[in-house]
């Protein structure tokens, strides 16, 4: 097979891609490409993976233009004529090289009221949830993100208005709004409610487009709009 | 929310009101463009197309209700556009978007009582 071109970015906010040959084997991953740039070709490139099996959600990176996890994304499936151009995500701070930072994206997480309250203790008997439940059921469809900042990145509405919770934080409030055992369901629709939360989306579904994970944020903050509406309605908010 | 110049419940009726004047005018649009298809195929000519509409309280309260749906609608639509495009949040955007609704059912209803009246 062929080598090949792969153009990497180097530096932070200011910098330039560098170009580097890589050799193609079956079955590489674009992690391995990058993998194999840092032990065989240039030590000092920095790049972030913990995983490699697609569970942590720490390797990803804007490929040939879109933002995917690296770990599970084949070359053969996204190399365009054997080149690979291959950046940090957008939309959050570059550290270095590949590398950015994602305290925004996850302090937006807190912002949402992403954390479970509830009113239980220890000594007090399971909750019982019924898996079939329409609540449960709505709950397992966007339960399964590993914040790996895809969506995030891929959301235009980030772009624009930087106080966007984005598509990752509001799944995740979605996902407690619609756990019955959960006591802050009114202050998590307050917090996201409004320009900055969910009713700033403009449901194009990029989110939900490159989610590695095939969940719908979209869908989920669809649902956000309707019980925030419903609170509003109620006079709850 | 941090930039966000209305409480969040202000913000909340807006978008409702947004959804709501939206399906107004999927209906009003369809009657529009119907009526304007079949009057101009029938060869109908200004004056008796303003013979239909003259003292006519059907066809007044069906403009006026398209006015306030477009008077509702669009500056809401507008106000996400110039915050995002423009970065114009703030006050100064809701009082200018306030005077661009008023402006919209002025010319409005100013174009539906010249076919009234």
């Amino acid at each position: 097979m062929k080598p090949l071109s792969v153009r990497v970015w180097r530096g932070t906010s200011q910098g330039a891609f560098q170009a580097f040959e890589v050799p193609r084997h079956a079955s590489q991953t674009v992690l391995d490409v990058v993998t194999h740039i840092q032990r065989a070709l240039d030590p000092s490139l920095a790049y972030r993976f913990a995983c490699r099996v697609g569970m942590c959600g720490s390797c990803a990176m804007t490929v040939n233009g879109v933002a995917r996890w690296t770990c599970r994304t084949h070359v053969d499936k996204v190399a365009q004529d054997g080149a690979l151009e291959i950046a940090p995500l957008a939309h959050l701070p570059v550290i270095r090289d590949l590398v950015v930072d994602m305290r925004e994206f996850f302090d937006k997480w807190a912002r949402a009221r992403g954390r479970f309250q509830g009113a239980q203790t220890r000594r007090e008997d399971f909750a019982r949830l019924p898996p079939q439940s329409a609540q449960r059921v709505q709950v397992d469809a966007a339960i399964e993100c590993i914040g790996c900042g895809v969506c995030y990145s891929s959301c235009d509405v980030v772009a624009w208005n930087p106080e966007y919770l984005g598509p990752a934080a509001l799944n995740r409030a979605w996902t407690l709004a619609r756990d019955e055992r959960d006591t802050g369901h009114v202050g998590r629709l307050r917090a996201v409610a409004g320009d900055a939360g969910c009713h700033a989306c403009h449901t194009h579904m990029s989110c939900s487009e490159r989610c590695p994970k095939n969940i719908a944020p979209t869908a989920s903050i669809a649902g956000l709009k309707r019980e925030v509406a419903k609170a509003a309605l109620r006079g709850e908010l | 929310m941090a930039r966000s110049t209305l409480p969040v419940r202000s913000e909340t009726l807006l978008w409702i009101a947004q959804r709501a004047s939206a399906a107004l005018l999927a209906l009003c649009v369809t009657v529009h463009l119907a009526t304007v298809i079949y009057a101009v195929q029938g060869g109908l000519s200004a004056a008796e197309i303003l013979a239909r509409t003259r003292g006519s309280f059907g066809w007044l309260a069906f403009y006026s209700l398209f006015v306030l749906a477009v008077t509702v609608h669009v500056p809401i639509g507008l106000r996400p556009l110039l915050g995002e495009w423009l970065g114009w949040r703030g006050r100064s955007r809701d009082a200018v978007l306030l005077s661009f609704a008023m402006l919209l059912a002025v010319l409005g209803m100013r174009a539906v009582f010249a076919v009234f009246l």
